[in-house]
């Protein structure tokens, strides 16, 4: 039956939806420096051992306080020393370490936690829905400083316990987000169809909803990665978070703190890679979002 | 009809409609005690305005909602002691938006080989060459195997999804309005189409559709739905000819006026469509009906056999004050 004149089987074929990302990731700057700034902070932290010139524990009590190299230091010491003799920038390279892993898996459990509940709420409806619309409530009540304060107060700052306390209260907006998203998604015929072809729950949620839905789930990511980096250094500030001798960004910006005037590059430095990761990861999520929203009807 | 491959029986489906913030809850009754049986091979085409509840119907029949009170029967046996695949093998749909009903992110082979994925019929060559042969018989070329939706046309999204529909041979098809969403150049196609697979395959349809036109091509029974309940029902040929019920005569001389298809058929139902959440008394259709009486707002209707069919209207009913004579 197929028929050449028939104009609807004419030779007509656009770009694959692969060809037309990776143009649209190509033709977007923010984006392409959002991802190598991440990339190469992830390099350094992964490559810390390598890349730092000296043990970031290491004090020494002669040259303490050595400024950077551009403020009148050496290179030996090309971030200068903080106020125990440690080198600076080693510091700075392993601090990479512990905020990018705290960011990593906080925002992996809260993505988690939150895109169960969202997926499930939005799929499902009715009760589920109104149980999970009723803990996000109950989660946003919640001051998020407050109560991580509080419970890292109780259980005492490590590593571990900030990861799990931001990874168990970061979940509200994947919740949120992928409750809405869902709940548009399964409104689409083809989940009809694929539950009248007999298809099972599980693999209507894993292989209809979730690819549509996974753009909104990477910007989400992102933007908890950020928060989760920022909480930890301002947990790790308050003297909460990663306890000393840890080399933490936060951390180094406390400890900088009491010579703020005299030395503000103790503070400026780590504040200012902080800086630089959260708008990267930031530059990163808006671009995944751009690229990766739904194409226009032909 | 001893033979019915797809049968309703008294089929209801209420919603519960909420109304404002804090607002009471208030039963919508979608579809209405619809009986309805489809012979095999047979063609019923369901017409009726927007919002009417033919949408709903087919939800129900595929399963994806299910029945407030009445039963829905497959070949002789309750919709809801099926198991899925039994349905999915035996009734399949297509949906009126091409551009809603295929997933964005699947290729085509993938969108088409589905069922035979979910229900592990044959291996992956077989699976394969099942698509190939699909493709074949929409009308598709090869080459689109590996695309993806977003890049074909409305007319051959159509395509695909009634690829996906047939891949498993299923012997109900049931068309929600097919076409309405496509330009009208590949209107006609796409019904041509269905009518070739309908005699290829042996298909038995229930065509859903607002316009009369269209389901005059492809029906051989027309059932006409007015606010939930199937109002006449009857051959296609007599209902055209011998329309019963004020309503349908009113749906015929929209179709039948020198501009046909132009918007909603409005010509002699001037007030708007009720309210389903508030329907009116008696007879639903009363308020827009140039026959009614106070007879039509106090009682409803009951159903009538005529030749070959049913009506629901006091002026077919020998046992009613109003019955004519001549209504037909
Ligand atoms: N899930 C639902 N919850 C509440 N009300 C619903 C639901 N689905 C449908 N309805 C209502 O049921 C009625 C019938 O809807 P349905 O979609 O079946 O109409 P339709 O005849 O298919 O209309 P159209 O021609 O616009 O497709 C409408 O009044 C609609 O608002
Ligand atoms: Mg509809």
């Amino acid at each position: 039956m197929t028929d050449a004149t028939d104009p609807l089987t004419r030779e007509w074929q656009g770009p694959t939806p692969r060809d037309m990302l990776v143009a649209k990731v190509k033709g977007h700057t923010g984006l392409l420096i959002g991802v190598g700034i991440v990339g190469l902070l992830t390099f350094v932290a992964i490559l810390a051992p390598v890349l730092a010139p000296h043990d970031p524990y290491a004090q020494s009590l002669m040259t303490r306080m050595e400024p950077p190299v551009f403020l009148g230091g050496t290179w030996e010491h090309p971030l200068g020393t903080d106020h125990l003799g440690r080198d600076y920038l080693s510091r700075l390279i392993y601090g990479a370490r512990v905020s990018l892993l705290i960011g990593a898996v906080a925002a992996l459990i809260s993505g988690l936690i939150g895109t169960a509940m969202g997926v499930a709420a939005g799929y499902f409806g009715g009760k589920v829905d109104m149980v999970v619309t009723f803990l996000i409530n109950v989660r946003l009540a919640m001051p998020v400083v407050l109560v991580a304060l509080a419970v890292v107060a109780i259980l005492g700052g490590s590593l571990t316990v900030v990861i799990c306390v931001l990874g168990l209260l970061l979940w509200d907006r994947f919740a949120v987000v992928m409750r809405a998203s869902t709940l548009q998604v399964s409104r689409r015929d083809y989940v009809a169809a694929a539950r009248s072809i007999g298809a099972s729950t599980p693999r209507i949620v894993l292989t209809e909803i979730m690819p549509n839905i996974f753009n909104n789930l990477i910007v989400v990511i992102t933007l908890e990665m950020a928060h989760a980096i920022l909480l930890e250094a301002a947990l790790s500030f308050l003297g909460l978070g990663v306890q000393p001798p840890t080399p933490s960004w936060g951390l180094m910006v406390s400890e900088g703190k009491n010579m703020m005037l005299f030395e503000p590059w103790l503070v400026l430095i780590p504040g200012a890679v902080l800086f630089l990761l959260v708008l990267a990861i930031n530059l990163m999520g808006d671009g995944l979002r751009d690229v990766t929203a739904p194409e226009n009807r032909s | 009809m001893t033979d019915a491959i797809l049968k309703l029986d008294r089929v209801r489906k209420t919603y519960t409609i909420k109304q404002g913030l804090f607002g009471e809850r208030k039963p919508l009754t979608a579809v209405n005690d619809v009986t309805l049986s489809l012979g095999k091979g047979e063609v019923l085409g369901l017409v009726g305005e927007s919002g009417c509840g033919k949408s709903t119907l087919a939800k129900l029949l595929l399963g994806l909602e299910t029945p407030s009170s009445g039963e829905v029967l497959v070949e002789g046996r309750a919709l809801h002691d099926l198991d899925r695949s039994a349905l999915a093998s035996r009734l399949q749909p297509i949906f009126q938006d091409p551009y809603s009903s295929l997933n964005p992110r699947k290729s085509i082979y993938d969108i088409v080989s589905l069922p035979l994925r979910v229900h592990r019929i044959g291996d992956a060559k077989s699976q394969e060459k099942a698509v190939r042969e699909m493709l074949d018989v929409v009308g598709l070329p090869q080459r689109v195997i590996n695309s993806y939706p977003s890049q074909m046309s409305g007319g051959q999204r159509q395509r695909v999804a009634i690829a996906r529909a047939l891949v498993m041979r299923p012997e109900i098809v049931i068309c929600d309005e097919p076409t309405s969403a496509l330009d009208v150049s590949v209107q006609s196609q796409i019904l041509n189409l269905l009518g070739d697979l309908r005699r290829e395959f042996g298909l038995t349809y229930l065509f859903i559709s607002h316009d009369l036109a269209v389901v005059e091509h492809l029906a051989t029974r027309v059932a006409v739905m007015y606010l939930g309940r199937v109002v006449e029902e009857a051959p296609v040929a007599d209902l055209f000819e011998r329309p019963g019920h004020p309503y349908t005569r009113a749906l015929l001389s929209s179709v039948l006026t020198p501009e046909p298809g132009l918007g909603v058929p409005e010509t002699s139902l001037g007030t708007a469509y009720p309210n389903p959440i508030d329907p009116p008394s008696g007879c639903a259709f009363h308020p827009r009906c140039p026959h009614a009486t106070d007879h039509c707002a106090a009682v409803a209707p009951r159903p009538v056999e005529t030749q070959g069919g049913r009506v629901e209207c006091h002026l077919h009913d020998p046992d009613s004050p109003m019955f004519a004579k001549d209504a037909a």
